[in-house]
């Protein structure tokens, strides 16, 4: 009798049941995987199609670009922003010309500003569109990736009739822009922002409302406020969190402080809102857009003191200081004053940043890039986990990781 | 002379031909069919589509096919030998048999059989084998999970599927596929076609979705699901095995589009019982129906999203399923309280 009574409700149970171990198992998702977006490599320990664990394995696109930007001169180093993260080139090539601007102390002319905060803008639209299209692809709908890439293909016709190239523009330069925008190109982009609304209208027409479309990303990797900033999210996918944090708006850059935008903020945090966040700042890009078109005026594109920007051709075929500036600006750089700064960006994914440390040199001592999509890519763990994998899919296509970017 | 045909080896040779009357139409409407849904689908995304090879790229299919031929095929280390091959012979037969008892005219069917739509409904679900066995042999991990996605969505459409043709079955009194045209052969007011998708719609529509489904066609496609699992089943697939998916996967969706014609758009029946409708042949009237339908197949295609695993499953089971036992039990009750069910039951 006592036997009985003493028998916990634990033992009872372990003599009843038995405890049978369910292994997971681990598939490589990447770095040859479709939604990958490029090169990432994920180890899924995954029960079934339940993601136990995702564990992001970086570097596979790793070029060190910080340490060979500290043996190139300053303008030397500018087009390795371009090929950072290779969506958003004009975005990062802003914040290095900022950080370079700061430590010289030199101001870009009005119209070199207004001109980089419309490119800048120009860039984020490029990026979102390709962004939201890819996302949606990976989600499994194949026609708006085709659709974004028509639009796109307008916007890098800007960049090359500005820059000369479609995608690694180096075009921003410390002090301004390399030249000026070409005839006529003012109005082929008013032209073109008139017609990209009725654009956005017909992409949301496929995704925003589609029960599909709703029913894989509505509460899929949702991430509160809290967490977010934790993870050292940016952006829209901190904004979709509901953090209202844009450094256009919070430290405002070039003509970013003179022009009207809202700016959009999500409520859930989930893959749908993040969704949502970069339809609404592509909208908002366009009036930024259309506004800086208007206020633009005719006048130097770069500043005109020629230790910091090449002289024109002509006044190099007259004037012997001109081809002295030009050749000591093309060989030896400048020599910028020692100092460090911290100067970020709102990139189209977030916060792009660049620590620049000068030793009063012509070449940077250290240049430590914050990469936006690394800190988003490390929250991928927390979001995937006992979702299934088409959700990691979406998850990963939601943050906007690109690789260039997250491995440098 | 035609004595002959009526000897055991001329009934043969009569079936052989009969079959390969349907077949090399059929096959060539496949590779018609990747072309047309490349073409639909580059209309749909603002491309132009294969426009290089031949006039208007009408030789593409065949480009292509040539391409597969050449190929080598690759079957994995750790791979099943046998059952890795058999799969897709499997898939791409079972597409090809299920077709003889689909009928293409009054009479013109190879097999007139009386259960009809139960040997094309076990043909179809037959098919999932193809993929698990894929999948299986494979012994690689997408493929698995491509299989095992496969399996769950198939049990989960085959059930409403089968209430929707047994809706039909109970407004019609036969499984033979003929009979099954030839009930909706007249014409309400004289000009409204019969057709069993205007009374009974909502079977229609679950029909053709469970067909979407059955056929793995987005937005259902999670077998081969492109951005999750790579390609699912066939992942590990080369050359001519591979094209034996391919061409199995789209002559299934002719398939398919062939049995809801069949059973709910009156088959090769006419829309209007008057000229210049009635000038068409038949055969020609099932395929602009056919056509039809897989052009819905490749619109949706290019249209939706993907179906989660669970989410698919939910709509199959909680959706479906329940909605199709309903209107199964609704008709049946109509036709008893109107007396309308067939034979006077």
């Amino acid at each position: 009798m006592t036997e009985l009574t003493a028998a916990s409700p634990a033992e009872i149970a372990a003599k009843t049941t038995r405890t049978v171990e369910i292994d997971t198992h681990s598939i490589n998702f990447g770095p040859q995987h479709p939604a990958a977006h490029g090169v990432l490599r994920q180890i899924l320990e995954m029960d079934g199609e339940v993601v136990e664990r995702a564990d992001p394995h970086i570097g596979l696109l790793h070029r060190g670009t910080e340490k060979l930007i500290e043996y190139k001169s300053y303008i030397q180093a500018l087009p390795y922003f371009d090929r950072l993260d290779y969506v958003s080139p004009m975005c990062q090539e802003h914040a290095f010309a900022l950080a370079v601007e700061k430590l010289l102390g030199i101001t870009p002319p009005e119209r070199g500003q207004w001109i980089r905060t419309m490119f800048a803008e120009i860039t984020r639209i490029l990026n979102h569109l390709l962004n939201l299209t890819t996302y949606a692809l990976d989600v499994g709908a194949i026609t708006p990736s085709l659709w974004g890439f028509e639009e796109r293909e307008k916007l890098m016709e800007f960049h090359e009739a500005a820059s000369g190239a479609r995608l690694h523009a180096n075009y921003f330069r410390p002090g301004g822009v390399a030249k000026d925008l070409p005839a006529g190109l003012e109005d082929r982009i008013a032209e073109w922002a008139e017609t990209f609304p009725k654009f956005m209208d017909d992409l949301e027409g496929l995704l925003t409302s589609n029960r599909i479309w709703k029913q894989r990303t509505v509460d899929i990797g949702v991430l509160t406020a809290e967490e977010a900033l934790a993870w050292g999210f940016t952006g829209p996918c901190l904004r979709a969190s509901g953090v209202p944090w844009d450094l256009r708006r919070a430290q405002p850059y070039d003509k970013y402080a003179e022009v009207q935008f809202d700016i959009a903020i999500g409520r859930n945090g989930d893959c749908y809102d993040r969704y949502l966040m970069r339809i609404a700042e592509a909208r908002e890009s366009v009036k930024i857009i259309q506004q800086c078109l208007a206020k633009m005026k005719p006048g130097p594109v770069k500043v005109q003191d020629h230790k910091f920007s090449p002289p024109t051709r002509a006044e190099m075929k007259r004037s012997m200081e001109a081809l002295i500036h030009h050749f000591k600006l093309y060989t030896e750089g400048y020599h910028v004053p020692a100092g460090a700064t911290y100067t970020a960006v709102e990139s189209p994914k977030g916060e792009f940043g660049v620590y620049l440390v000068s030793d009063g040199t012509n070449r940077p001592y250290r240049c430590k890039i914050r990469a936006t999509g690394f800190a988003h890519l490390q929250a991928t763990e927390t979001m995937a986990r006992r979702h299934m994998l088409a959700d990691a899919v979406a998850i990963i296509g939601s943050l906007d990781i690109v690789f260039g970017e997250i491995d440098r | 002379m035609l004595e002959f045909f009526h000897t055991p080896l001329g009934h043969v040779i009569v079936v052989f031909a009969q079959a390969l009357a349907l077949l090399v139409p059929l096959l060539i409407g496949v590779a018609y069919l990747t072309l047309a849904e490349r073409k639909v689908l580059a209309a749909i995304q603002l491309r132009r589509g294969p426009n290089v090879v031949g006039p208007f790229g009408l030789l593409q299919p065949f480009a292509d096919a040539l391409k597969m031929l050449m190929k080598e095929t690759i079957i994995p280390s750790g791979a099943n030998r046998g059952l890795f091959l058999l799969a897709p012979m499997l898939t791409f037969g079972l597409a090809m048999i299920a077709w003889a008892v689909i009928p293409v005219n009054d009479g013109w069917a190879i097999a007139d059989i009386n259960v009809g739509v139960l040997y094309l409904f076990a043909i179809s679900s037959l098919g999932v084998y193809g993929v698990i066995i894929a999948g299986w042999a494979s012994n690689s991990k997408y493929p698995f999970m491509g299989a095992m996605r496969s399996a769950a969505q198939m049990v989960s459409y085959e059930v409403s599927m089968g209430f929707v043709i047994v809706t039909v079955l109970v407004c019609v009194g036969s499984l033979n596929l003929t009979d099954i045209v030839q009930s909706q052969n007249h014409y309400w007011f004289g000009f409204i076609p019969a057709w069993h998708f205007i009374p009974l719609f909502p079977m229609f529509i679950i029909f053709f979705i469970s067909a979407l489904a059955e056929t793995n066609r987005s937005p259902f496609d999670l077998p081969e699901g492109e951005s999750e699992i790579v390609a699912g089943f066939f992942v590990e697939y080369s050359s001519m095995s591979f094209a034996l998916f391919f061409l199995g996967e789209y002559a299934n969706m002719i398939l398919m589009s062939a049995m809801t014609a069949s059973l709910f758009l009156g088959g090769w029946l006419p829309p209007f019982p008057f000229a210049p409708f009635t000038w068409l042949p038949g055969p020609l009237w099932l395929i602009v129906k056919i056509c039809f339908l897989l052009f819905v197949f490749i619109w949706v295609r290019g249209t939706f999203p993907r179906y989660r695993y669970d989410q698919l499953m939910r709509l199959g089971w909680k959706v479906f399923l329940p909605f199709s036992l309903f209107w199964l039990v609704l008709t049946a009750g109509v036709m008893m309280a109107f007396g309308w069910l067939p034979h006077g039951v």
